[in-house]
């Protein structure tokens, strides 16, 4: 007995020992202040080494309470900070964040459970216990397919986006300014099947969302807000508050406690209201475009969290630019008949001019759009026309 | 047994279907498109990116996001780019940047709209040719030559076949020219809607469900206003309306000439304006679209048609059949089964708060007379007198384009 429990400590401290190792072989991380460097390990961000998606020393992981649904991937979300520099907190924009910072967002697909690893099959399903090496360490790349990394680079002149596609082994990912369209199928647990085509946006695409204020016209993070990161993540020493965290290792000034600061529902918790779902739901894969400075304001129809619940939302509101998209239905909400509005109509839809969003997908997110369809079906109203 | 053999054989079939990666791109389409985007990413303010005669064939949506760029191609019926077959949109080219040009070139079978200018100011769209080849239907994309939230634009010599919704769109906008093109087999030939300050002439809109639209949408960053419509051929426009329904122009019957909706200070003359079967010039309010309601449209929005005159147009034909039950029998209770409406229809809508200021009348000149419908009350009692309509209204001062576009 006393021989197994040691064993196991010397198991978990050889594990921290060779993570150590790993991370004092990687070298340091490297902010690059102009061009494009052709590889993603140019940066040594995260690194694939030793069967394990590596992250480096300094590189944080983080999760949102919602994400944005991108046809089923995972992602490893990360972020980095020169030494001495913090960003300043705001509770209801993106953090400001000091030049130097690089986010990573690392898309990917657990395999399939019943399948031996081939070059389309990725896993549909919301389990990400199979995907980390630890807790508050990198992807087990035995497990998991690697799709792309995408960097949001905080340079003098403001953030630049860069794409980069793994390549077929899986040892590193290569720049990637135009794109890629990858023909994947997604394998669920039941054993369905649903061909689709994974699309990597080009590098100006990357603005379609990131771009909040099309006068402007400057990128910006959308998830490093305090009302998405305020969540707990497991870290590596254990569970801790994103915020405490980010405050504990410097990477951010000026946050309250977690309780005084916003916080979005996570859209898939059954314990939070539906409305809270629903609002986090839209806010996340809505909210970016469709705010009062972004490129669906020429709609008239804003889905971000500050939103008041009537017209603004799409409450008996008609389109503005829909065209084809109205599927026939003639406001974007009709309250308590989520099959006669228009914006579950779009979300269900998997067709570029129709579908919403606009980009960023190739299947419809089944569980997002009976969500927002249970949201519409229990509110009251009417829409009665004037003559 | 054999159920769920016939099953299996579905699903795969489903399954093969769904792999739209197969639709044919050949490895030299493949190569212009990834270097066409390359260009695109690459090009600084002043760039010209010229595209070689050709037609090619692009899988994915384009996007400009530098000023001072010109795209050009070799001739609307040279330079062909045909999204027949795309997978990523939802536009041919998305836009947004100021000091744009694009000439010489066409977009084709594009999912959703074809070209989308979204906020940038000093647009030129000269010569370029945006077409759905199958014709009017209602999965066409919506939109044609689309800027939006843009100041000071030039769409000239243009032409646009088939939008679902409407061919030459220009939302939300100020200082607007829209000249010698040609707009066909459109829902909306030529549309301007919530903009300000627009000359729309010579241009030849034919064969729409309704050939040039000046419109107010509720809701939206501006109100509209200021806009001339004059020395344009308007002629059999009488597509039946393949709007998806709710979509705006899917409120527009069919054989519709010009349509005024909800619009103000608007200036319709000098035009040819024949054989639209419903109406040559229809003047209509928000309620004659049936989506005017108390929770969805903002209180402020001001629905009716305020300081709209029509004079000096060359009328032939037209109202001979107008589109809908509710139409044809007003047609058929005033004029009898083989009388025709006069040039102008008239919903009958008038803001009954206030007694009309002169400059917010209608006025109707040189028309075979006006038939106000009575809208208010269901067509119950439409009047022909064309005497309230015998007036003038100061007239419009003409778009200048600052700066003048470089073509």
């Amino acid at each position: 007995m006393p021989i197994t429990l040691r064993a196991r400590g010397w198991v978990l401290l050889m594990a921290l020992l060779c993570l150590t190792a790993c991370h004092r072989d990687m070298q340091p991380v490297a902010f690059h202040d102009e061009g494009y460097p052709p590889k993603l390990s140019d940066w040594h961000v995260v690194e694939a080494r030793d069967g394990v998606l590596q992250l480096n020393q300094g590189v944080v992981p983080y999760e949102l309470n919602t994400p944005l649904f991108t046809d089923y991937a995972h992602k490893l979300r990360t972020i980095w900070m020169p030494k001495g520099v913090s960003a300043h907190y705001s509770p209801t924009d993106t953090f400001d964040f000091p030049v130097g910072t690089i986010i990573s967002k690392t898309f990917f697909y657990p395999l399939p459970k019943s399948e031996a690893r081939n070059a389309t099959d990725v896993a549909r399903t919301y389990d990400t216990s199979r995907d980390f090496a630890a807790p508050g360490q990198g992807l087990k790349l035995a497990n998991v397919h690697m799709i792309e990394t995408r960097l949001l680079v905080r340079r003098k002149d403001g953030w630049v986006a860069i794409p980069y596609v793994w390549n077929a082994d899986q040892s590193d990912a290569l720049l990637a300014r135009t794109g890629d369209v990858q023909a994947l199928t997604l394998v669920s647990d039941d054993g369905g099947h649903e061909n689709f085509n994974y699309v990597v946006p080009d590098q100006s695409q990357c603005a379609s969302c990131h771009a909040r204020d099309w006068t402007t016209r400057a990128l910006q993070p959308i998830g490093p807000k305090a009302r998405h990161l305020n969540r707990d993540y497991r870290y590596a020493d254990g569970d801790e508050n994103q915020l405490v965290h980010l405050l504990r290792v410097g990477y951010l000034t000026g946050a309250p406690a977690p309780a005084a600061a916003p916080r979005n529902a996570n859209w898939s918790d059954t314990h939070a209201s539906l409305d809270a779902r629903a609002r986090a739901y839209l806010d996340i894969n809505c909210g970016h475009c469709h705010n009062p400075r972004g490129a669906a304001n020429t709609t008239g129809l804003t889905l971000d969290i500050d939103t008041p619940e009537d017209r603004h939302i799409g409450i008996c509101k008609p389109p503005t630019a829909a065209g084809q998209g109205t599927g026939d239905h003639l406001f974007d909400i009709v309250p308590g008949h989520p099959d006669d509005s228009i914006v579950p109509y779009r979300l269900g839809s998997a067709e570029p001019g129709t579908m919403m969003p606009e980009i960023g997908r190739s299947t419809v997110h089944k569980e997002g759009l009976a969500l927002i369809k249970a949201w519409i079906a229990v509110q009251s109203g009417d829409c009665m026309v004037l003559h | 047994m054999r159920t769920i053999c016939t099953l299996v054989a579905l699903s795969c079939l489903l399954a093969a279907c769904s792999h739209q990666e197969n639709a044919a791109q050949s490895q030299n389409d493949a190569s212009f498109e990834s270097k066409l985007q390359q260009q695109l990413l690459d090009a600084k303010p002043g760039s010209v990116i010229d595209i070689p005669a050709g037609r090619y064939v692009l899988k994915r949506g384009l996007s400009l996001r530098t000023n001072g760029v010109t795209l050009r191609g070799a001739g609307m019926d040279k330079t062909v780019l045909s999204f027949k077959g795309q997978i990523v949109g939802p536009e041919g080219l998305l836009v947004n940047a100021d000091d744009f040009t694009i000439e010489n070139l066409a977009i084709e079978d594009t999912m959703g709209d074809a070209l989308k200018i979204n906020q940038g100011r000093n647009i030129t769209i000269h010569g370029v040719r945006i077409e759905w080849t199958d014709g009017p239907k209602s999965t066409n994309g919506a939109y044609g030559l689309y800027p939006v939230k843009t100041q000071n634009v030039l769409v000239e010599d243009s032409v646009v076949i088939g939008a679902s919704d409407a061919g030459i769109y220009v939302g939300q906008s100020n200082n607007i020219v829209v000249r010698r093109n040609r707009a066909e087999q459109n829902v909306a030939g030529i549309e301007i809607e919530n903009s300000v300050n627009a000359d729309v002439y010579d241009n030849i809109a034919t064969k729409n469900t309704g050939g040039i639209l000046v419109f107010n949408m509720p809701n939206l960053s501006q109100a509209g206003h200021a806009t001339r419509v004059f020395h344009n051929k308007v002629f059999d426009n009488n597509t039946a309306n393949f709007a998806k329904k709710g979509a705006a122009v899917a409120s527009v019957p069919a054989g519709s000439g010009v349509v005024v909706n909800s619009n103000d200070k608007v200036e319709i003359f000098d035009n040819d304006i024949a054989d639209n079967q419903t109406a040559n010039v229809i003047i209509s309010s928000y309620f004659s679209t049936n989506y005017y309601n108390k929770l969805g449209v903002a209180a402020d929005y001001n629905p009716y048609p305020k300081g709209i005159y029509v004079y000096s147009n060359r009328f032939k034909g037209g109202g001979n059949a107008p589109d809908g039950l509710k139409l044809k029998t007003l047609k058929a209770a005033v004029y009898g089964i083989n009388g025709s409406f006069p040039d102008v229809l008239w919903d009958g809508y008038v803001d009954s708060k206030e007694q009309v200021p002169p400059n917010d009348r209608i006025c109707v000149q040189d028309a075979s007379g006006v038939l106000n419908a009575d809208g208010p009350h269901g067509y119950k009692n439409p009047s022909t007198d064309a005497k309230p309509f015998q007036c003038s209204l100061p007239k419009l001062p003409p778009v200048t384009l600052n700066p003048e576009p470089k073509v």
